[in-house]
């Protein structure tokens, strides 16, 4: 299932008219408890003030007097909106609901897939297309006005960031990497002098990344034909995966999966293609 | 007397980016507090699944976040079609931040937005309803 065809439920923690406020230590442990589970939590008290209602599921939790929440009910969007009376409820019983509503409602399983895809900073960004260019697994695409965008974001290989390594304007953040600008600090002139960030791998590594590849694994084929020596091969392989790493950051294993040279030319192939006609009809419809 | 802010807060449940005491600290001071607030389990994956409750967040109104670089947090938003207002966002980041400064803020009930200003509006960015079919 799509990411974006998954469904959500929202926690409301009710501790306002007709209910009694929970205790510190419960609230505490049910509002982490729910964060944990991956789910949204609305704390609603008489002050402050919080978001309206959506067409979200909600499931309403709190001390109601005498024990008796309020009855629920299904709205015309389908929605769902379900009490229950979490009164002396002890941390694992409140945990039991919990997990007990995400089977009900289907949303996803917290941890199942760690969020991490890029995120354009539109204010950086000038369209270049390096990044579409760049990327191997299709994550970039452009809208209906040939502008950039990120398409499928399920598709981007966890902890990479090398794309954003390609990107001249430091504009393609990864909100959970490490480090800065990556991550969403702020893009000094010194970020975008420093040559990691500058154009790309490619200059680190004295040529075209997915040539350079290539003919590293040419090479390892050929000494493989000749040395019948798998294990020579693989290590040359390595040692080329291990610079890439160390120039890009890049996970190894991300390096270890990618696919044939003759894919990976295929591939590198259509991105460029992709990004030229996108460069030539943004070109086309600003004049 | 105008509105308090809004108040949301991301768990940042699917990383260790934000450091665990931080985090921790901040939901309780929240949780002890008395007011109502909002708290995601992640934004990073909300935005992902181009969660409709963002647009929700996003709100009309101010809005105080607990989360990360205010620019990651802005276009995040405005990813999943949820734009931030610039004049009504006020971005926290529990990564370079203790603690206690954030509560501190949240708890002020002062306001002071700080959304990264740039070249374009959020509503330039592309929107899922405005994608051309992959060729």
């Amino acid at each position: 299932m799509s990411l974006k065809d998954q469904s959500s439920l929202r926690i409301v923690v009710y501790e306002g008219a007709g209910a009694t406020p929970l205790g510190p230590e419960a609230r505490f442990e049910l509002l982490s408890a729910a964060l944990e589970r991956g789910f949204s939590v609305t704390r609603a008290t008489g002050r402050g003030s919080v978001s309206p209602s959506d067409r979200t599921s909600l499931l309403v939790v709190g001390a109601f007097d005498a024990g008796v929440p309020p009855a629920g009910g299904v709205g015309e969007d389908g929605s769902t909106v379900r009490f229950h009376d979490i009164a002396g409820m002890g941390g694992r019983a409140v945990a039991d609901l919990i997990d007990q509503a995400r089977s009900e409602s289907g949303a996803p399983v917290p941890g199942a897939w760690k969020p991490w895809f890029p995120v354009i900073d539109f204010d950086r960004c000038t369209n270049c297309m390096q990044c579409l260019s760049f990327c191997l697994f299709g994550v970039y695409g452009v809208d209906a006005g040939h502008k950039i965008q990120v398409q499928n974001n399920d598709n981007c290989k966890t902890n990479c960031p090398a794309c954003s390594r390609v990107c001249p304007e430091a504009a393609i953040m990864f909100p959970k990497y490490k480090a800065g600008p990556i991550n969403g600090d702020v893009v000094s002139d010194q970020d975008l002098q420093r040559e990691k960030m500058k154009v790309d791998i490619s200059g680190l590594l004295g040529g075209d990344v997915y040539s350079l590849l290539r003919e590293r694994s040419e090479r390892a084929k050929s000494r493989f034909s000749k040395e019948r020596d798998a294990d020579k091969a693989l290590t040359e392989r390595q040692k080329c995966l291990t610079k890439l790493a160390q120039a890009g950051d890049i996970p190894a294993e991300v390096l270890m999966s990618l696919p044939s040279p003759e894919e990976i030319a295929r591939r590198a192939e259509e991105a460029k293609a992709r990004a030229r006609d996108a460069l030539e009809a943004a070109g086309g419809s600003r004049t | 007397m105008a509105e308090p802010a809004r108040i949301l807060y991301c768990h940042c449940a699917h990383a260790q980016v934000v450091p665990r005491d931080v985090k921790e600290a901040v939901l309780r001071r929240l949780s002890d507090s008395g007011v109502s607030f909002e708290a995601a389990a992640d934004l990073c994956e909300m935005a992902a699944r181009n969660d409709p409750a963002l647009v929700r967040l996003a709100g009309e109104g101010c809005v105080q976040i607990a989360a990360c670089y205010p620019r990651a947090v802005k276009w995040l938003f405005a990813a999943a079609g949820a734009p931030l207002d610039p004049a009504r966002t006020q971005v926290l980041n529990m990564r370079t931040a203790p603690a206690e400064e954030i509560a501190a803020a949240l708890a002020s009930g002062t306001f002071t937005p700080n959304l990264p200003a740039g070249k374009p509006l959020p509503e330039d960015a592309p929107s899922p309803s405005k994608a051309a079919p992959a060729s």
